[in-house]
């Protein structure tokens, strides 16, 4: 009944609750976005560096490197000898290495070299199908597999680089051998091949290329003329690293031929290594960067640079929001405070009828509640649309989603706490005045 | 039934009054009369508990008021005392019938919404069940108050110049149903007024 009463009294004051709610709704909203954005991205990126201690890759800038070959969102660093690599990934103290090499894409999906390895560092196995065990056969993630509809034994030409409209490889066409468990991670948007379909792939792509459209290197593909290729490739490389925006792998060889590609003077993106003895996570940094042509870079290290640089944009916001909740309640109060002296009497009126002092502080205290859990409950839908949409877009251009339905039990839980606490604060003074009050002078002054 | 004896209030050191003894039975209607600042509505807060006496006793059903505590005092003002006022106040978002109903709430947790309708209806207020407060005329609005004051069957009516906002016709249907209701509720009725209507209607009369 005291609860109707407040339900009854903050609607009949309309404007100051409307007011007061959409304020703490707006507070609330910007906090639970913040909180669910910063929690399921921390969550994503964290999961996909899971057994990746350090990737190899083309000197450069190292998040680049990390955000590129484990997260698939920016352009390659460059190229690497695989032959280099090689003598790093059979190194003792590693236990298991992934080549990874880029080259194209199908309608935006990354097309990826590398070996069965990385399904297993996901924890992904083949659904459906097998693994890809000849050239050109690949892995498709389930996602893809769900979005362009693509079944077992299906073909398709991959485009150059990773613009969709990029040119369309149109000597070979991939055929889907397997289609990848879901996993929740950047590999369910990947389509896999072996490293050799990458490279024959853009052998003949370059020769032909190169026969029919000599101008074509405005992309910044490496053409590579003939007999000394190898020495080109090299200086093309070590004059431009960061050229190779679309980090695909150039390989010219003399011949096509696709059937037995030799791993001579062929060339991966990056090595995604596991390592067995801790101390290569130390030493090999300084060692590689000292030693060749690479970098190697720890994803633990670049994502916490990452995080702790636009964790001061979000700390900004959530300041804001923390203000607009402070606002907010002072809202209340001065609603409820001017409202006290017209209310008196009714308050009066209740003792006088049989109601006690602490029916009265129920009273104001339960009217602030209400509008804190009403703009508590308004804000966490709208922070969750918020996050519906936000996802929606980043689904489209970074493939990556967020669950607008997780609920992050412990960060929530404070937040209503807190917004809770700011009701209570605010009915406070009210409250005990309304408690206090001498109902005989009250109603003499009448 | 209610009785008063050697009844002191002061508010301070020079303003302070001794009250006559009172004696009011069930069903009967006493009217206490006097100037202003002869204490009519401290005596009226006295016999409603709203304010404590600095000396004496006020029994109320054989209920000494003094030995109750604060908590228990309000409670037994929902229960036993009805109170209507010069200027009728209301819980301003709550309608006519629910302003009533919360009357009865706050005396024993129960909702007497039958009773407060036919309470209303006697009172002549079927068709303002629904409105609220402020809409209602000050006549209506001073019937809604006895309404409120007789939904617990209290022992006690007290009225506090119930009639003096009101013109003649209002006055004298005000005096007739608080007359009429305490006696059919068997409350003794207790008026305090400088009003001259009530004196020529009433008999029973103490001057302050």
């Amino acid at each position: 009944m005291i609860l109707k009463i407040a339900w009854k009294n903050i609607w009949f004051k309309p404007l100051n609750t409307i007011l007061s709610v959409i304020l703490l709704t707006a507070s609330v909203a910007i906090i639970s976005l913040l909180i669910l954005l910063q929690e399921q991205f921390e969550k994503q990126f964290s999961s996909n560096i899971d057994g990746v201690d350090l990737v190899i890759g083309a000197k450069g800038s190292p998040l680049q490197l990390i955000l590129s070959s484990v997260y698939q969102v920016d352009a390659p660093t460059g190229n690497i000898s695989y032959e280099e690599a090689k003598t790093w990934m059979k190194h003792p103290f590693v236990k298991t290495a992934i080549p990874l090499a880029f080259g194209d894409n199908y309608r935006g999906f990354k097309i990826v070299g590398t070996t069965p390895d990385y399904l297993e560092k996901f924890g992904a196995k083949v659904e459906t199908g097998k693994i890809f065990s000849k050239d050109f056969e690949v892995v498709i993630g389930s996602e893809i597999a769900k979005k362009l509809n693509i079944k077992i034994g299906d073909k398709f030409f991959g485009s150059h680089g990773d613009a969709e409209q990029g040119e369309v490889h149109e000597e070979f066409a991939y055929i889907v051998s397997g289609i990848a468990s879901p996993t929740g991670k950047v590999i369910d948007n990947l389509i896999l091949s072996n490293i050799p379909s990458v490279w024959a792939m853009h052998d003949s792509h370059d020769h032909e290329a190169h026969t029919e459209n000599p101008a074509h290197g405005e992309e910044g593909h490496v053409h590579e003329e003939g007999e000394e290729h190898h020495h080109d490739h090299e200086e093309a490389l070590v004059e431009n690293p960061p050229h190779g925006e679309e980090g695909h792998v150039h390989e010219e060889g003399e011949e096509l031929h696709h059937d037995e590609i030799s791993e001579e003077g062929k060339e991966i993106t990056a090595v995604l290594i596991k390592f067995k003895n801790k101390m290569g996570f130390v030493l090999w940094p300084r060692l590689i960067a000292q030693n060749t042509d690479m970098q190697a870079a720890s994803p633990a290290v670049e994502i916490n640079r990452l995080f702790s640089l636009f964790g001061i944009g979000l700390q900004a916001l959530q300041y804001l929001a923390y203000g607009i909740m402070l606002i907010s309640g002072i809202s209340i109060f001065i609603a409820l405070y001017n409202t006290l002296k017209e209310r008196k009497y009714e308050f009066a009126l209740m003792r006088v009828s049989g109601a006690s002092r602490l029916q009265l502080l129920g009273l104001v205290l339960f009217e602030s509640l209400l509008l804190c859990i009403t703009g508590f409950i308004l804000g966490t839908i709208l922070g969750r649309i918020g996050l519906w949409l936000i996802s929606s877009t980043t689904e489209q251009d970074y493939k990556m989603a967020f669950d607008p339905f997780a609920f992050a039990l412990e960060k929530e839980g404070v937040l209503f706490i807190v917004t809770i606490f700011v009701g209570i604060i605010a009915a406070l003074i009210p409250a005990i005045k309304a408690y206090r009050l001498n109902i005989s002078k009250t109603l003499a002054n009448a | 039934m209610i009785t008063t004896k050697n009844l002191k209030f002061n508010y301070n050191s020079t303003i302070g009054f001794d009250f006559p003894d009172l004696n009011c039975n069930p069903a009967e209607v006493l009217l206490i009369t006097g100037g202003s600042g002869k204490g009519k509505t401290t005596l009226l807060h006295l016999l409603g508990g709203l304010l404590r006496p600095v000396s004496g006793k006020i029994n109320i059903d054989s209920v000494n008021l003094d030995t109750l505590s604060e908590k228990k005092l309000d409670h037994f003002r929902g229960k036993n005392i009805g109170l209507v006022l010069q200027q009728s106040h209301f819980i301003s978002s709550l309608n006519v019938l629910e302003n009533v109903e919360l009357a009865s709430w706050l005396s024993d947790k129960k909702k007497k919404s039958e009773k407060a309708q036919n309470l209303l209806e006697q009172l002549d207020l079927k068709d303002q069940l629904y409105k609220l407060p402020s809409q209602l005329s000050i006549g209506q609005q001073q019937r809604v108050s006895i309404a409120r004051a007789l939904i617990n069957e209290p022992k006690l009516l007290l009225a506090d110049e119930p009639t003096s906002s009101l013109d003649d016709e209002n006055a004298i249907i005000v005096a007739n149903l608080l007359s009429d209701l305490s006696k059919k509720y068997n409350a003794a009725l207790v008026i305090v007024t400088h009003d001259q209507r009530l004196k020529e209607r009433f008999t029973n009369i103490i001057s302050l």
